[in-house]
């Protein structure tokens, strides 16, 4: 990540693009959720390119680029090289682009034997062996937690990005925000196996607020122990083929530490 | 050959726009004539039927919400009702209509973006919502605050909007105390007045001719217009067979998927053809149970009485299948979705557990629901630890691959007719077409080129 985000310096209002990847649209939907704020942005910026909202397809440079979802195929790994060359700044949204996305559980699998599961034919689709995050393959200035992303912390980012300044959105855990929230913990309370200690913050601490443990679809927070966590959730009925499962699933890469959490705890 | 016949072409859109997720289209034209009207969809596979095997029976509910940022209750639903019936067991009462009042927020959220958001803009001649709202600020901003509403629903209940957290099998994971209901109550019953303003408007559109003459495939219920549950049930095409229904079980054995070379997604076909889920064929098959108000706005918005269930051997009036007009049914349903969230708020006692039991065990489960966009259907195999064998997943997208691609063929086929060789008007128009089905390209695949193929003469004219 690098410093905070600048205004185009001439008077127009600056360029967005937004673009899809592998992903479920359920980030850039976040925008279209904005219905308070909707219209607002939409007279602050011109939107440029938002396949899913608009006809008029501009293309580049944009002043600010917002990507969703993955790089799975070599085409989509060639498309973002040339979404970063045309973009002034480029924000990743959501746990597709910055994490792979549980597509990415692919990544600990065979794809071939994937591809035979789905398709009959397999030999008439093209994809990698790999889900990977945008930042794999171009520098990406921001990144924005969630699977999927939370509609305030989007509108802090396109603010930030309008006022040119760095988007103040926290690097810390769950736990804080059910704190805030005056959430009872529920590994405490009931023994309930939760990810909040080593999940980034974003989405508010819903699932401790309705009863279940966080299940980690904001990824990892800035600073994780997931060493300390594992204990917890063994303690709490889970085997490691449970741990391993709980977080291999919407941020699989971004949680890869498990396994050498798992293997620390299994040393005498 | 004469000397048209020999002229062919290839027409290309470079992307598909205002639909969720992105593909192409393929349209190849002979003379005046086409050829081959292929929706290829490009969407990276994302192998969600292979990563479910292995996983815990309690977890398709959350996982495969991730296919669809756009309907995400309807793979939840889906999910859960697969699994329990795998586990045997029942959801019902008070869980069963918080089910169903979840998912009217998923339609009224889903269905007034596309109205508002994604479709309006062809009917009143804007490429983008940002653009018609400064001529029709109103009624934008009411679109909105009635999405609004939708997503009130969904974020009282599921925790969230998007991926709602909340949802499990058997049931939630917290269930609402009444009063939590009420300011919902007080926030729906202005979205009625704002959803009857919305069919109000939408039936003032101009509405071009079109038939979708594909057999209509829709869920079921006897006495209540079908969302969360229902039995699957054929309309026919052609009116000379009868309506007929088939368990959830036996879904596999009428709904066959095929793979084709231009595409991602698998087609699929009922009993061998070409057929429509969506709001279309469920207006057909179970309109006569909308609610008197959203009946009369139906008749207000020009759709006339649904046709009543015909008994078998009676003639088939199918009603309206205009796909131009399907903004006019899915208002309607908005409407009926609204008062229906009423209904079930008012009658809300909360139940004594939030959930019921499943324990896994070693069967196959079906379960399929009403997505905003048509049937979405599940099946999971799981073993007697409940880990998932094989899961199956069938989107309405998927089905209505074949009934768009022969609805874009008509309607091509009707423009070269009349003359119109332009490419950028046959490409708009074949945006429109397939734009009235709301295809949610993400379930499946993303990416819509189109490109006319021409073949001969015009061909160095299409480059
Ligand atoms: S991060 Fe989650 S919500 Fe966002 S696009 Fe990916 S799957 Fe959808
Ligand atoms: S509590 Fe955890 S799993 Fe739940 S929404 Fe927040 S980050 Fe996602």
């Amino acid at each position: 990540m690098s410093g905070p985000v600048q205004p185009p310096n001439s008077g127009r209002r600056p360029r967005v693009g937004v673009f899809k990847f592998a992903s479920c649209d359920g980030c850039q939907l976040t925008l279209l959720d904005c219905e308070d704020d909707l219209l607002a942005i939409a007279e602050e910026i011109e939107v440029a390119h938002f396949l899913e909202a608009s006809s008029d397809v501009g293309c580049g440079p944009y002043d600010l680029s917002l990507v969703e979802g993955s790089v799975t195929t070599a085409e989509d790994a060639e498309r973002i090289r040339r979404i970063r060359a045309e973009s002034r700044r480029l924000v990743t949204i959501g746990a597709c682009a910055t994490a792979g996305g549980v597509q990415a559980l692919r990544n600990y699998a065979d794809v071939t034997d994937y591809l035979q599961t789905v398709y009959a034919r397999p030999d008439y689709i093209a994809t990698l062996a790999t889900s990977t995050p945008i930042s794999a393959h171009v520098p990406v200035d921001f990144e924005l937690r969630g699977c999927p992303i939370d509609r305030s912390q989007l509108l802090e980012v396109i603010t930030a990005f309008l006022a040119g300044r760095k988007p103040g959105v926290p690097n810390h855990s769950v736990c804080f925000s059910c704190k805030r929230r005056g959430t009872v913990c529920v590994t405490v309370a009931h023994g309930t196996p939760c990810l909040g200690p080593v999940t980034h913050a974003g989405c508010g601490a819903i699932c401790p607020a309705y009863g279940r443990g966080c299940y980690g679809c904001f990824g990892p927070s800035g600073t994780t122990n997931l060493p300390a966590l594992v204990p917890l959730m063994r303690r709490d009925g889970m085997s490691d083929e449970d741990v391993r499962r709980f977080l291999h699933t919407f941020n699989v890469t971004a949680f890869a530490a498990v396994e050498e959490a798992l293997e620390e705890e299994d040393l005498p | 050959m004469t000397e048209s016949a020999a002229v062919s072409r290839v027409l290309r859109i470079p992307a598909l726009t205002r639909v969720e997720g992105e593909a192409a289209l393929h349209l190849v034209i002979k003379g005046h004539t086409v050829i081959r009207a292929q929706l290829k969809i490009y969407e990276p596979p994302r192998f969600f039927e292979a990563f479910l095997r292995g996983r815990a029976h309690t977890e398709p509910p959350d996982i495969t919400s991730r296919i669809c940022g756009i309907c995400p209750v309807a793979y939840q639903l889906s999910a859960c009702r697969a699994v329990e019936d795998a586990c045997g067991a029942v959801v019902d009462g008070q869980l069963s209509a918080l089910r169903r009042l979840l998912y009217c927020g998923e339609w009224i959220e889903s269905q007034t973006l596309h109205i508002h958001l994604l479709h309006a803009p062809d009917f009143l001649g804007y490429d983008d919502v940002f653009r018609m709202s400064r001529a029709h600020v109103t009624h934008v901003q009411r679109g909105l605050r009635l999405k609004q509403a939708g997503n009130a629903v969904i974020e009282l209940l599921g925790g969230r909007a998007i991926h709602p957290v909340n949802v499990r099998l058997g049931g939630f994971h917290r269930t609402p105390a009444r009063s939590e209901l009420r300011p919902l109550a007080e926030r729906l019953r202005i979205a009625l007045e704002d959803a009857w303003d919305t069919v109000r408007w939408v039936s003032g559109f101009d509405f071009p001719d079109g038939e979708c003459d594909v057999d209509l495939f829709a869920l079921a219920e006897p006495d209540t217009y079908a969302i969360e549950s229902g039995v699957p049930t054929v309309f026919p095409a052609g009116g000379t067979r009868t309506l007929h229904s088939f368990p959830v079980h036996v879904f596999p054995d009428h709904v066959a998927e095929e793979q084709v070379p231009h595409s991602t997604a698998l087609h699929s076909r009922l009993d061998g053809r070409r057929h429509l889920t969506g709001s279309l064929a469920r207006f057909a098959i179970s309109g006569h149970l909308l609610s008197p108000l959203a009946l009369q706005a139906a008749r207000e918005a020009g759709l006339g009485d649904p046709p009543l269930l015909p008994r078998a051997g009676a003639a088939l009036d199918r009603g309206s299948t205009n796909p131009y007009r399907s903004i006019l049914v899915r208002a309607v349903e908005v409407l009926y979705a609204v008062e229906e969230a009423l209904r079930i708020i008012d009658a809300y006692e909360p139940p004594p557990r939030p959930h019921v039991d499943v324990p896994p065990r070693a069967a196959v489960g079906h379960g399929a629901t009403e997505a905003p966009r048509g049937l979405l259907y599940h099946r999971y195999a799981l073993d007697s630890e409940g880990r998932i064998t094989e899961a199956c997943l069938v989107p309405p997208t998927a089905q209505n691959q074949g009934a768009i691609e022969e609805d874009l063929r008509h309607a091509v086929q009707a423009e070269l007719a009349r003359g119109v060789v332009d490419e950028s008007e046959l490409a708009r128009l074949c945006e429109r077409v397939i734009r009235n089905h709301d295809p949610c390209i993400s379930c499946s695949a993303h990416f819509l080129d189109l490109d006319i193929e021409r073949h001969g003469s015009q061909a160095k004219a299409a480059d």
